[in-house]
């Protein structure tokens, strides 16, 4: 039974595109890779409109006071088990907007975060990768 | 002896099981086609079932405030009345003389018994984008039947004037498909593009248009749910152009039917490529005024003979 649940994980992960307050860029490479040059849809990656559907978070964008509550919320109403992935720089740590009063922390402090994949945007390349560690680590 | 032959043509062939599993292949093979259209490689021929079980064993919720037995059984009625529609085409198109007056109109109502459902369960689950897809839903339902149900009348007259899907069958069987005549061109062309409503695909995906109300009816199914509405549009994905093939093309009972299969279901799959997405009023016009004219006129040449 855990096999097969894992199993079918694997092999169709449904991904949802949360971003909370990105710079847009990070989604921008998102959609790259649903297109046909990367074709995702190879590994069984398809993009779905509701939370509900999903079995992978793709969060972008540094965490404010703003978006925290929509992220939570989110998070709450994806069906476990998910997976969450955190896609860019910004979603890996604030940097230079550490010290803003608007700023609430990594998203880890929240929900707890698979893989991050670094990078400003990170390339198509370096995501698919993400996702296939993240894959592997379940 | 006789109740396990019931049970075994309603559950396992061809009935829920079989249909299920050639419908989801079907999916794999539009996925399949849709990425080469593409110019993409698309997904491996296992990824249907894969999306399926992965559904089955995840978390379903329902949520708050909704109408948990409606919410949870709405899904279903897709797929029971696809299983009896299977059994009935089937046992029809083999044997021709199990046949009983009226079952024509036991099989439109079939057919739109799972449109019902979606109405059924996305009312049910009080979200407002499900309910703005369930009014698209009724409003599309109400557009492509009429020209349907035309179309079924052209099919009748031609059989001369049966109402029993097996006489229909027979008919075609000893005389040659009612497909290569003018009126059954257009009575073709008319059940095809329902049929593409019926599946709700582009450019009649409106109830479900993912870029707007991200997917209609489904948007609060999750689970065993959804993966009972994947499978109910499999299972209708099989099972409405071998109806198209019984009703027009001569039944399905040789081997050729495999390639009228494929020819009707690679047909769809490159409208659906094709074309953008209509608006509602827009395919209300399509399929009242376009459509709907052209079946009339269709059912004159019938009437004529043509
Ligand atoms: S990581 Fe860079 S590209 Fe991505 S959202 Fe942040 S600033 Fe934009």
């Amino acid at each position: 039974m855990g096999n097969a649940k894992l199993w079918g994980l694997k092999k169709s992960p449904w991904v949802f595109h949360l971003a909370a307050a990105p710079c847009n860029n990070c989604d921008i490479e998102i959609l790259d890779i649903l297109t046909p040059r990367w074709d995702v849809e190879r590994f069984g990656i398809v993009l779905v409109g509701s939370p509900r559907h999903a079995d992978a978070l793709l969060v972008t964008g540094v965490i404010n006071r703003k978006s925290l509550p929509r992220v939570l919320r989110v998070y709450e109403q994806t069906p476990k088990p998910c997976l969450v992935i955190g896609v860019g720089s910004c979603a890996c740590h604030p940097h230079i907007f550490e010290p803003s009063y608007n700023v609430v922390g990594p998203y880890d402090k929240y929900i707890p975060v698979d893989v991050y994949i670094p990078g400003c945007p990170p390339k198509p390349e370096a995501i698919i990768l993400g996702v296939v560690k993240a894959l592997k680590r379940l | 002896m006789n109740i396990v032959r019931f049970l075994f043509s309603y559950i396992i062939f061809p009935g829920f099981l079989f249909s299920a599993v050639i419908g989801l292949f079907v999916t794999w093979i539009d996925r399949k086609v849709t990425a080469r259209i593409h110019w993409r490689v698309g997904p491996p021929w296992f990824q249907p079932y894969a999306d399926f079980l992965k559904l089955l064993l995840k978390e379903t919720i329902v949520p708050e405030g909704a109408s948990k037995i409606l919410f949870l059984s709405a899904p279903l009625l897709g797929i029971i009345s696809m299983s009896v529609l299977a059994v009935m085409l089937f046992s029809m198109n083999f044997d021709p003389t199990r046949t009983f007056v009226g079952d024509l109109i036991v099989i439109i109502y079939l057919l739109a018994l799972p449109a019902l459902g979606i109405i059924v369960g996305g009312s049910a689950s009080k979200n407002p984008l499900a309910s703005v897809g369930v009014s698209r839903e009724m409003t599309q339902y109400f557009a492509y039947e009429l020209p349907f149900l035309i179309a079924m009348a052209i099919v009748v007259i031609k059989s001369g004037g049966s109402i029993k899907f097996g006489e229909i069958v027979a008919a075609q069987q000893a005389h040659g498909p009612f497909l290569y005549s003018i009126s059954g061109i257009i009575a073709g062309v008319v059940i095809l593009l329902s049929t593409q409503a019926k599946l709700s695909f582009v450019p009649f995906d409106i109830p479900e248009a993912e870029q707007e109300i991200m997917a209609g009816p489904y948007i609060e199914y999750s689970g065993v749910a959804l993966a009972m509405y994947k499978l109910a549009r499999a299972m209708m994905f099989f099972l409405l152009p071998l109806f198209l093939i019984s009703v027009l093309w001569g039944g399905f009972a040789d081997w050729w039917a495999i390639l009228k299969f494929l020819v009707i279901v690679v047909l769809i799959v490159l409208i659906k490529n094709t074309n953008p997405r209509l608006r509602i009023d827009q395919a209300l016009k399509f399929f009242w005024l376009g459509i709907g004219i052209l079946s009339i006129i269709g059912l004159i040449f019938a009437f004529y003979g043509l």
